[in-house]
C-alpha cells in the first residue's frame, strides 16, 4: 500500500495485446460524435 | 511516456504506455520528471527548498516501486503490433446511410450544405439501401455485430425507406449470423409519436440534434424561413428521450464562437432533463465568423474545466448527468489495438449516398477525390482504401508524443484533410481541446474515486 500515490484501476494496455484486435466494438462515429474521433469513452466488448 | 498535470486540486500522473493512472502527493509529483535522469542523491539536492529529503527519499521509493510494478515509464512496444494488425484483410463492418440529401433546417455550420453536401437533393430508394446492407453483411467476415446508422441531411425526411430498412436487415440477421445495431440522427422536426415507438424498438441509440439554450440554438439551427427551431423541437425531444427509458440516447449539440459559455448550454440540456448529452466544437475554414479560433482556446479551456467541477457535482449530489467528451471508460476501455488503429474511415466504416455511393466517412461525401467504389461494385478504388488502411497513430507525427493518442486514436481524418490537405496530419485547435478533455475526464475519475 502506497502512502502517496493512489492509483486508479486501468485496464492494462499491454495485456489487452493478448486477445485485442477483434473489432466487435462500437465505431467511434457512430456514437455521438460525427465530428470529430473520440475512443477512449468506448467500451470493450471482448472482456473474457 | 509520462503526462503530468494538475487540475482542480488532484495531482495526476499518467502512465501512457500502460493506460496507468497514478493521483500523488505533491512530493511525488515533483520526483516524477526527475526519477530517469538523475540519482537519488541529485533529486533529493534539487527539491530540498520545497521537501524534506526523508519525503523525497519516500516518495522516491514509490516511484521505484511503480516503475518495477510496470506502471510508470513503460516503454512503446506497440509500433510493430500496429503495423502487422494493419496487414490484415480489412472487414467493413458500419455504414453510415445518407438516407436523405435534404433537410428541413438550415444550419448555418452544416458540413452538408443544408443537406446537399454540394450535390443535387436526393432520396435513397429502398433498393439503393438495401444493396448497402447487403453489401455490408458480404463484407463484414467474421464480425457479428454491425453497425448503420441512418443520417442525412434529415433522415426523417425519408422515413419509410428507413423502416423498410430495418426490417430487412432484420429479417437478414438469424440466417447469416450478423446482429444490426441500428442508430439514427435527426433534427427532430418530424418526429411524432409512431417514429418514437418504431426508434425506440429498433434503434440501439439515437442522436437528437440541438445546440443548447433557445437564443444559441436558434441562431445558428433555423427552419429554412428563417425562424428558430428549438421550440418546436425541444418538447418532442424531452418527450422522446422520457419514451426511451434505460435506453441509449444523446442530445447533440455544436458550439461555435457564438457561444464560447458553452458550459452553459450542457447544463442547460442537464436542467431540462437529458441524461445524455454531446456538445462539440464546430468544425469549419477558419473565415467563417463562427469558427473557433486559436485565441478562443484559453476560455474553451476554462468552460470545460467550469463543466468538470459542475459535473463532478452533480454527480456527488445525486444528480449526475453523462457529458460524452468526459466519458471515459478506464477499467474496460477499447484495446490498445483499437486505441491506435483510428476511426476505422475508409476501412470498417464507410458512407453510403443516395445513390450508393461509397465514401471513407459521411465527412468527405461530395469530394470525388475520395469516391471509394458503391454498393453494387463495392470498392474500387483501392488507392485510397489503402491510404486509410495505414492511417493509424503512428503515422502521424504529430500524435508521436501526445499523451492523448490512446484516447482519440490519432484524430479524425476528414479535419486533418479539411486543415492541412491530407489525412495523416491533424487539426491542431481541435487536438488541444481533446487534450484537455482528456485531461479532464480523468480528473472526474480521481475526483469520483473518492468516495
Amino acid at each position: 500500500m502506497k502512502k502517496r500515490v493512489k492509483t486508479l484501476v486501468t485496464r492494462n494496455l499491454k495485456e489487452s495485446m493478448k486477445k485485442g484486435g477483434c473489432g466487435e466494438c462500437q465505431t467511434s462515429c457512430q456514437s455521438a460524435c460525427k465530428t470529430s474521433c473520440t475512443v477512449g469513452n468506448q467500451s470493450c466488448e471482448n472482456q473474457q | 511516456m509520462i503526462h503530468q498535470y494538475q487540475n482542480n486540486g488532484y495531482n495526476i500522473v499518467m502512465d501512457v504506455n500502460s493506460g496507468s493512472i497514478h493521483v500523488v502527493d505533491d512530493v511525488v509529483y515533483d520526483v516524477v520528471p526527475l526519477f530517469e535522469n538523475n540519482s537519488l542523491d541529485q533529486i533529493v539536492a534539487a527539491l530540498s527548498d520545497r521537501h524534506h529529503p526523508q519525503d523525497i527519499r519516500e516518495a522516491w521509493e514509490e516511484v521505484r516501486e511503480l516503475k518495477e510494478e510496470e506502471t510508470l515509464f513503460t516503454p512503446d512496444i506497440y509500433e510493430q503490433y500496429i503495423f502487422d494488425f494493419k496487414k490484415r484483410k480489412t472487414v467493413v463492418k458500419a455504414l453510415c446511410l445518407h438516407i436523405a440529401h435534404d433537410c428541413n433546417l438550415a444550419c448555418q455550420y452544416c458540413f452538408a450544405e443544408e443537406g446537399e453536401y454540394h450535390g443535387r437533393r436526393a432520396l435513397m430508394s429502398f433498393e439503393v439501401g438495401k444493396k448497402a446492407l447487403d453489401f455490408l453483411i458480404a463484407n463484414s467476415g467474421n464480425r457479428v455485430n454491425l453497425e448503420v446508422d441512418f443520417f442525412g441531411g434529415e433522415p426523417l425526411m425519408n422515413w419509410d425507406v428507413v423502416k423498410q430498412l430495418v426490417q430487412y436487415g432484420r429479417s437478414r440477421e438469424e440466417a447469416c449470423g450478423k446482429r444490426f445495431r441500428f442508430t439514427l440522427t435527426t433534427n427532430g422536426v418530424l418526429l411524432n409519436d409512431e417514429i418514437m415507438e418504431f426508434c425506440n424498438r429498433e434503434m440501439s441509440n439515437v442522436v437528437l440534434s440541438l445546440d443548447g439554450r433557445r437564443e444559441v440554438n436558434d441562431r445558428m439551427r433555423p427552419f429554412r424561413n428563417g425562424k428558430g427551431s428549438y421550440d418546436w423541437i425541444v418538447p418532442k425531444f424531452q418527450e422522446f428521450a422520457r419514451k426511451r427509458g434505460s435506453k441509449s440516447y444523446y442530445i447533440r449539440g455544436t458550439f461555435t464562437r457564438n457561444n464560447l459559455d458553452f458550459s452553459e448550454d450542457v447544463l442547460h440540456f442537464a436542467d431540462l432533463g437529458f441524461r445524455s448529452v454531446s456538445v462539440e466544437p464546430v468544425v469549419s475554414a477558419p473565415e467563417e465568423p463562427y469558427s473557433i479560433r486559436e485565441e478562443d482556446l484559453p476560455q474553451i479551456m476554462e468552460q470545460y474545466d467550469l463543466l468538470a467541477k459542475e459535473y463532478i457535482k452533480r454527480a456527488k449530489e445525486g444528480r449526475g448527468f453523462t457529458f460524452f467528451h468526459f466519458m471515459i471508460d478506464l477499467q474496460q476501455g477499447p484495446c490498445v489495438a483499437k486505441r491506435l488503429s483510428g476511426c476505422g474511415s475508409g476501412t470498417e466504416y464507410l458512407a453510403v449516398t443516395p445513390w450508393g455511393d461509397l465514401y471513407p466517412c459521411h465527412q468527405f461525401v461530395g469530394n470525388e477525390k475520395f469516391l471509394l467504389g458503391n454498393v453494387e461494385e463495392g470498392i474500387t478504388n483501392t488507392a485510397v482504401r489503402d491510404e486509410f488502411k495505414l492511417c493509424n497513430v503512428y503515422a502521424k507525427e504529430k500524435c508521436r508524443n501526445c499523451f492523448a493518442k490512446y484516447y482519440c486514436s490519432g484524430g479524425c481524418a476528414a479535419n486533418s484533410y479539411q486543415f492541412h490537405g491530407c489525412i495523416t496530419d491533424a487539426y491542431d485547435i481541435g487536438c488541444e481541446m481533446e487534450r484537455k478533455r482528456v485531461e479532464c475526464s480523468v480528473m472526474i475519475q480521481a475526483a469520483l474515486a473518492e468516495n
